[in-house]
């Protein structure tokens, strides 16, 4: 089977934004790496990934599913290969699916507003949960929470964090 | 090559980006099996799971197949080895039936050994034991007798296989018949229960001596037994050697009934061959033609009684006198 790739595939009534070169590279490895090293520094860190909204960010922005999803399967593999005990594929399974959601949806609708911004990053927050539970259910044989408390106030600051940093990532756009 | 619509080219992305990470899981994860109690690699659980469920219906094909075939067509050495082993079965019996008698007979000397002990002074004669020790030939029963009053049957044996007259006629659950006529291929035996039958027997348990007599029915009889004699259906009969055709100790059959008569019991047998479904039998071939007017014949029958004193010999109407008379009534 041979599957071409063509990422000319978004709608054309919405924007496309396009990055620098190394812009979404560079800022997919400053995201792990800060998670890594912020992780060093307390619990509280863990309320934040930035990892997945790298990837829900530039998902989002670049509106093609077939990037959004490599990009956030390399971002989750990279994730699993810093972390301690987890097998290579946990994460990356769970953000190539949030990848490839979030640029579909970026793709459809606009997320330029805020607070579709935030509703966006939940809801994906509990898809990049749910994924992640599930495989740790059926391939790890481990006993993950699908949906919490603590998980859904996790969702509500990794949203409004996001807010914020979004807002931020849209002046590395290159202005067309 | 497939050829893949645009639109759905992400999703089969995904699918292949998701799938690659999934096995790249399961070539990490170990799962523990429970049955061994040890860790497998999940990659090698599912491939298991997976090709089992083939595995185990290809394997119940084949080996339905492979059952119709064997069990079914395939046929062709069953036959052969199943009357192998009916012969090795018959074989098998026979010695069984040997090594009971040589028993028996150990028991029975050790009695009379404890008793010359404890009578020293009895005068004693020690008998010689016949063992049945002929060679034996398989043959097959290929005819019956045209009259029907006369139980007689063909074998396919006759001189050119060292067959001949009076020779016993045998089978693993029960004697026969003799040997009446000789051909160079063929044989005609002359069986049990025929009126003109008469062969040497005892009681296996009392060791009572008696003639079992044919009588055209397909039970012979037994004759010769006082009414005193206990007897009870089902008590077995087997040869005593005195007619000097059957070796001592084969089974002849059990009793079927038993009514008092004059002078003698009437007690019919159940024989232990079955003379109306012969197919194989045994010939005993004995080193030379015997010769039932030899006078020193009846004379040499050996007593069952060896603590009675001197051996006995029998009389004109004793069952050893009888049977050596019958069984030389037919040439």
């Amino acid at each position: 089977m041979s599957l071409a790739y063509n990422p000319g595939i978004q709608q054309d009534n919405v924007e496309v934004h396009k990055y620098y070169t190394g812009t979404i590279v560079g800022s997919a490895i400053l995201a792990i790496v800060l998670q890594a090293f912020l992780h060093r520094y307390g619990h509280w860190a863990e309320l934040i990934e930035l990892p997945l909204l790298v990837t829900i960010y530039f998902g989002v922005s670049r509106r093609n599913p077939a990037s959004g999803l490599l990009l956030g399967a390399a971002i989750g593999l990279l994730q699993d290969a810093l972390s301690h005990d987890n097998p290579i594929g946990l994460y990356g399974i769970a953000k190539t699916f949030v990848g490839y959601v979030a640029s579909s949806v970026g793709a459809r609708i606009d997320t330029e507003h805020p607070l579709s911004r935030f509703a966006l990053v939940v809801v994906l927050f509990h898809l990049h949960q749910f994924v992640l539970a599930v495989t740790e259910r059926a391939l790890l044989d481990r006993s993950a929470p699908l949906f919490t408390l603590h998980l859904f106030i996790d969702s509500l600051v990794t949203g409004a964090f996001a807010v914020l940093l979004f807002a931020l990532l849209d002046r590395l756009r290159r202005r067309s | 090559m497939v050829d893949i619509p645009t639109r759905r080219r992400p999703l089969a992305l995904l699918t292949m980006v998701v799938v690659a990470q999934v096995l790249l899981l399961a070539f990490q994860v170990r799962r523990t099996d429970r049955s061994r109690g040890h860790e497998i690699p999940l990659v090698r659980y599912w491939v298991v799971e997976m090709i089992m469920p083939f595995e185990r219906a290809g394997s119940s094909v084949f080996s339905g197949i492979g059952g119709l075939w064997s069990g079914y067509i395939d046929l062709r050495h069953e036959r052969s080895e199943n009357l192998l082993l009916r012969r090795e079965n018959g074989d098998l019996k026979l010695r069984n039936r040997e090594l009971e008698t040589a028993a028996a007979e150990a028991q029975r000397l050790t009695a009379s050994l404890e008793f010359r002990k404890e009578h020293p002074e009895a005068p004693m004669v020690a008998a010689e034991v016949i063992a049945s020790s002929s060679a034996m030939l398989a043959a097959q029963v290929i005819g019956g007798s045209a009259d029907p009053n006369s139980r007689t049957i063909f074998i396919n044996g006759g001189t050119n296989d060292r067959i001949r007259r009076n020779m016993a006629v045998i089978t693993p659950d029960g004697i026969v018949g003799k040997i009446v006529e000789v051909f160079p291929h063929v044989s005609q035996v002359l069986l049990i229960n025929d009126r003109e039958s008469g062969v040497g027997a005892m009681f296996a348990g009392s060791r009572t001596h008696g003639i079992v007599k044919g009588n055209g029915s397909p039970y012979p009889e037994m004759d010769y037994i006082v009414n005193d004699e206990k007897v009870h259906v089902g008590d077995a009969v087997i040869t005593s050697g005195e007619d000097r055709i059957f070796p001592k100790g084969l089974p002849v059959g059990v009793v079927s009934s038993d009514k008092s008569g004059n002078p003698f019991q009437v007690i019919q047998l159940h024989p232990g061959a079955r003379l109306d479904r012969l197919e194989d039998v045994l010939v005993l071939l004995t080193e030379r033609e015997l010769d039932l007017k030899e006078p020193a014949a009846a004379s040499s029958a050996t007593p069952e009684t060896p603590a009675s004193g001197a051996a006995p010999t029998p009389t004109a109407h004793s069952p050893a006198a009888v049977a050596s008379k019958s069984g030389a009534t037919k040439p």
